[in-house]
């Protein structure tokens, strides 16, 4: 099973998509609320040189964004 | 890449107006595909929607989840983060290129919809999730306890004010025309806050950083080199309006806010290609016209279908 992260913010719609598209194929996943979580915001900011979420780590690879296509790639699901 | 298939309709566009056609298509027997670079468009970063039909209350990334949901109950094929890039009509036939593929079809919805307004000055593309952002929604929590310039001076940018001087040290407002447009109880409520300033009659000509913002240069509104100021800030963010989307390649005619016009039943000056939604011509852009719109392009390709 691959180790899948999550940087997030509860007010951003992609986020939300990223956890539901997650949801949806029963991936467990941790998740770091960066709102709340300074240490967990500059951890993804030094991991991606940027300030937007969603960050979605699956493994040692970072994806900035709700790149459906990269992580069904990286979790070897077929949509 | 599908050379050999000739679909009724292709949909380019999967916001409140590209859903609504899909349905109306779907429900009227055509053989559709949707092409498009995300599912919702604008309502996936609306906030509160309280004037939408059958909901008294609504956010907008609920509403885009209920939109997908909806349009996904039907056997629609989807190509998503596949924004288009090219139309092109061929005789009696179009071609639609996608960042993903090329597909024909006999008709043409364009429902692409619109998307932030840049300030088109030098650093904003490098500093993109650096230091400038489009959303304060989306944004906001980053910046707190920093320093921030909210380009603008209409409702969204007073509305960006508003969320960031709540957790920022400093927030700026670079308003470019000499008094705010933005709604006087709005305004009162912005300006009205301590670690709020306000520049009328200004502009930021250019973003500074290293690997994030750290500052930008104003000049006056008539962009006299005489009147720059540094100003130190770790965030940008620009709320100036919204352009539509139709930079990919196209012989649709356009206003001069380069909005595709449309007649009532929503044709282009190409035959074939319908448009709808805030992309279009239409006046009053809002969730519930596109929508109405979307179905309205919808019912006419396929009344042109049925003729041709």
């Amino acid at each position: 099973m691959a180790k899948v992260k999550i940087y997030s913010l509860p007010t951003c719609p992609y986020c939300h998509k990223a956890k539901a598209f997650l949801d949806a194929y029963n991936i467990g996943y941790e998740e770091v609320n960066v709102a709340t979580d300074k240490e967990g915001m500059e951890e993804m900011m030094s991991k991606t040189g940027q300030m937007s979420v969603p960050v979605i780590e699956i493994d040692d690879q970072v994806i900035v964004g709700f790149d459906r296509k990269k992580i069904s790639e990286l979790l070897g699901l077929a949509e | 890449m599908n050379q050999e298939k000739i679909y009724d309709l292709i949909i380019a566009g999967a916001g409140p107006a590209g859903i609504s056609a899909a349905i109306y298509a779907a429900r009227k027997g055509l053989d559709l595909l949707v092409v498009t670079g995300d599912i919702g468009g604008q309502t996936n970063w609306t906030g509160d929607v309280e004037n939408y039909m059958g909901f008294q209350m609504i956010s907008g990334a609920e509403l885009a989840d209920k939109l997908e949901e909806h349009v996904k109950k039907y056997n629609i094929p989807i190509k998503e983060q596949e924004p288009l890039v090219e139309l092109k009509s061929e005789g009696r036939l179009l071609t639609v290129k996608t960042t993903g593929g090329v597909y024909t079809a006999r008709s043409v919805i364009i429902a692409t919809g619109k998307t932030y307004t840049k300030l088109g000055v030098p650093g904003e593309e490098e500093f993109q999730r650096r230091g400038v952002a489009y959303c304060a929604t989306c944004d906001a929590p980053f910046y707190a306890g920093k320093i921030v310039a909210v380009a603008g001076g209409g409702n969204s940018a007073f509305e960006y004010a508003q969320q960031l001087m709540k957790i920022t040290r400093k927030t700026y407002i670079i308003n470019l025309a000499e008094e705010p447009t933005a709604d006087q109880i709005l305004q009162d409520r912005v300006l009205g806050a301590e670690n709020v300033e306000l520049m009328n009659s200004s502009m930021i000509t250019e973003i500074i950083g290293d690997r994030f913002v750290r500052g930008i240069k104003v000049r006056s509104a008539s962009g006299d080199p005489a009147s720059e100021r540094y100003l130190e800030v770790d965030g940008v963010f620009v709320a100036i309006g919204l352009t539509p989307n139709t930079s990919f390649t196209n012989g649709l005619e356009k206003n001069e806010n380069g909005e595709i016009i449309v007649d009532n039943c929503n044709r282009t000056n190409i035959p074939g290609v319908f448009a709808a939604g805030d992309v279009t011509d239409i006046p009053h852009k809002q969730i519930v016209v596109a929508a109405g719109e979307g179905a309205k392009a919808a019912l006419s390709a396929y009344l042109y279908l049925s003729r041709n």
